[in-house]
């Protein structure tokens, strides 16, 4: 099945503020007593929206004015905590199609840019612009552009900063590397010949 | 300029280079776990592709699994879903599975080690970011999302770039009641949660190389804390009196065989490192976290900061954050506060080394009125051990609930989590919100002996003076 390249991505913005928002806020660890990711859709942040009782914490991502965004502002180290999947996951099904923030922890930026969803970094500066004016004017259009490698509206261009190969990868629509990682058989096979498998071994 | 570990264990294990530019790795060993492994094997059925090596991938059920009352079904049919799934793809694809019956099944982290499985030089990952435990023995050893997962079951390699490797050096002596976990929150404070972005973590210096192996895992368990992905230590003779005789280390004249190609990953003297940290072991004090990030925390002596002492506006408004729901104030010792519950377990402090040493402590006190304190042993290995020792009757005299092994209180996919604004003092590894199950939980990080003494006290209380530790 061939992807699609990733280039550009239109859309409204939404602010999730905070340092070190962690995956287990992101999406807390009961949403992933499941064998498939298919009804992650809307558990994105929700004890961060939500309180015990199900009453709206009035969260941005639940203001009516930010319905239907495309692209989420963070802060420091999005992503952090445990590896868990389920993080992008519901993030994507619940219609996001880009993070923008401060930094993101490794594996979530591995995890999203595996799934084809573009994460890249500002610096705090720019971020809080970008931050004010989807809060001034939340129906502001804003178009993240891999290529060009900034986000911007009508106003304003921000640079955005993410690694060569992810960038890469999204923008040739090889996000998802299983595709060439299938490509080198023999390769693997040999190398494999010559790194020991862990073995259970009776004691002499 | 000499090679680090890290260089060395992944130039070994590189397949070739990606149209994108990124490393195919090959991976030595691949645990997996029913949490974050059924989509990945769903995947793979939709690509109509075989698992590439079962042999190099072990299965454990940890995460959901009860660890008061293991009989099936279980209580949460969810819970019984994905150990009946994991049970399922294990079967069909010829993949060993240490499952509840077999003696061997525990949290994933800590297995490995202890059955020998985790070996030096080894490329190790698992879709669970505490794989980083595994790096203690010499191994580079990261956890991986779900899709990752399939591509480890599909091709047994993933597409990586290599991290930069920053050496943390911990000086001089530990001071008595100071533990690993001690070492581990200190370094993530003093750097940051997000401090190790980009990197992997190289523990040495004297006071990582006198510290036995257990405490080399809490270490690199942690890593991921600090935001390495991976950390690591260099192979000694300790990590190999470890793994002898452990019943996947190699025997006899194949031993011998390893231990020399072990030897040749550990870092060379002259290696090139992209950062260097000193840290005096002498400066570490029992340390315990007061907010909602693991970076976020104070020697047991110290007062819980104001947002006015953050280093940046971002940072001060995250304290902001943590004060308010931690519902502390500012200058306040954590010393004296009474806690609800205390959990000693999970792939940080589970380990035998971890309850060997809280025992003696607790023989003859009891644990105070009112708190609620769970001891659960992170394998059925280490439970076996604890029953034969004596300590899990020593821990049940005390007043503790000892339990059967699991992930437990660490992450809230099983019964055991808080209820309201509980606050537990806990050796696990995170303190984020919610973390421990109940939305307003409140979790303090602290070392096994800490732990012991919030036990027995039913405060926050430094160890060293409860249990005379000079």
């Amino acid at each position: 099945m061939p992807l699609n390249k990733i280039i550009s991505i239109t859309g409204k913005a939404v602010p999730v503020p905070g340092a070190d928002m962690d995956t287990d806020r992101i999406i807390p660890a009961r949403f992933l007593k499941c064998v498939t990711f298919d009804e992650l859709a809307g558990t994105m942040f929700y004890d961060e929206r939500f309180h015990a009782d199900g009453s709206s914490k009035d969260h941005p991502i639940d203001a009516p004015q930010h319905a239907g965004a495309a692209i989420i502002i963070g802060g420091e180290n999005f992503g952090c905590g445990s590896s868990r999947e389920h993080a992008p996951q519901a993030i994507k099904r619940s219609g996001i199609r880009a993070v923008v923030a401060e930094s993101f922890a490794e594996i979530f930026f591995g995890n999203s840019s595996g799934i084809g969803l573009p994460c890249v970094c500002a610096s705090q500066a720019d971020l809080a612009t970008l931050s004010s004016i989807t809060t001034d004017a939340p129906e502001t259009e804003w178009t993240l552009d891999l290529a060009a490698m900034t986000i911007s509206c009508p106003s304003c261009s921000i640079p955005v900063r993410m690694p060569a190969e992810p960038r890469e990868a999204l923008m040739q629509g090889r996000w998802d590397a299983v595709v060439e990682l299938m490509n080198a058989p023999e390769a693997v096979a040999q190398l494999a010949a010559t790194l020991p498998a862990p073995t259970y071994t009776p004691a002499h | 300029m000499g090679k680090t570990l890290y260089r060395k264990v992944w130039d070994a294990h590189t397949v070739g280079t990606l149209p994108d530019g990124r490393t195919q790795l090959f991976i030595a060993t691949h645990y997996i776990h029913e949490v974050t492994s059924p989509q990945a094997f769903a995947m793979l059925r939709e690509l109509g592709l075989p698992v590439l090596h079962p042999e190099r991938t072990f299965a454990t059920v940890d995460h959901i699994i009860p660890t008061d009352n293991q009989a099936e079904p279980l209580a949460d049919p969810r819970a019984q879903t994905m150990l009946s799934a994991l049970r399922q793809n294990c079967q069909a694809n010829g993949i060993r599975l240490f499952d509840l019956p077999t003696g061997n099944q525990g949290i994933v982290h800590s297995i490995g080690p202890e059955l020998g499985i985790t070996q030096p030089g080894m490329t190790i990952v698992c879709g669970d970011s505490h794989t980083a435990t595994h790096g203690a023995v010499g191994s580079i050893a990261m956890g991986i999302g779900t899709t990752q997962v399939r591509d480890v079951l599909a091709t047994q390699t993933v597409a990586m770039s290599p991290l930069k490797v920053r050496n943390i050096r911990v000086e001089g002596t530990l001071r008595p009641g100071v533990t690993a976990k001690d070492v581990a929150l200190h370094i993530i404070g003093k750097l940051g949660a997000d401090g190790g972005l980009g990197y992997a973590y190289e523990f040495g210096g004297s006071a990582i190389e006198s510290m036995e192996m257990d405490g080399r895992l809490t270490l690199c368990n942690l890593a991921i804390e600090g935001a390495a992905r991976c950390g690591y230590i260099n192979p000694d003779e300790k990590t190999f009196a470890y793994l002898q005789n452990r019943p996947y280390a190699p025997k006899g004249a194949e031993w011998d065989t390893a231990v020399a190609r072990w030897k040749s990953f550990a870092s060379d003297a002259d290696a090139e490192y992209d950062d260097v940290v000193i840290i005096p072991a002498e400066e570490i004090e029992p340390t315990i976290t007061w907010g909602i990030s693991p970076d976020m925390n104070i020697g047991i002596s110290g007062t819980v900061p104001s947002p006015e002492q953050a280093r940046d506006a971002e940072t001060r408004k995250a304290y902001t954050t943590a004060l308010e729901y931690m519902k502390l104030t500012p200058g306040q010792p954590l010393k004296g506060m009474p806690v609800n519950v205390v959990f000693i377990g999970s792939c940080t402090n589970g380990r035998i080394s971890d309850f060997r040493a809280v025992a003696p402590l607790l023989k003859g006190r009891k644990v105070a009125p009112g708190i609620k304190a769970l001891a659960v042993p992170g394998s059925q290995m280490t439970a076996i051990e604890c029953e034969q020792e004596g300590i899990a009757d020593i821990f049940r005299e005390a007043g503790f609930e000892w339990r059967l092994a699991g992930c437990s209180m660490c992450l809230a996919m099983n019964p055991d989590r808080l209820e309201g604004d509980q606050i537990c003092a806990s050796t696990s590894n995170r303190n984020f919100k919610g973390r421990q199950g109940s939305p307003t939980g409140r979790t303090l990080l602290m070392s096994p002996l800490m732990a012991a003494a919030a036990a027995v006290t039913g405060t926050v209380a430094d160890p060293r003076e409860v249990f005379d530790i000079q």
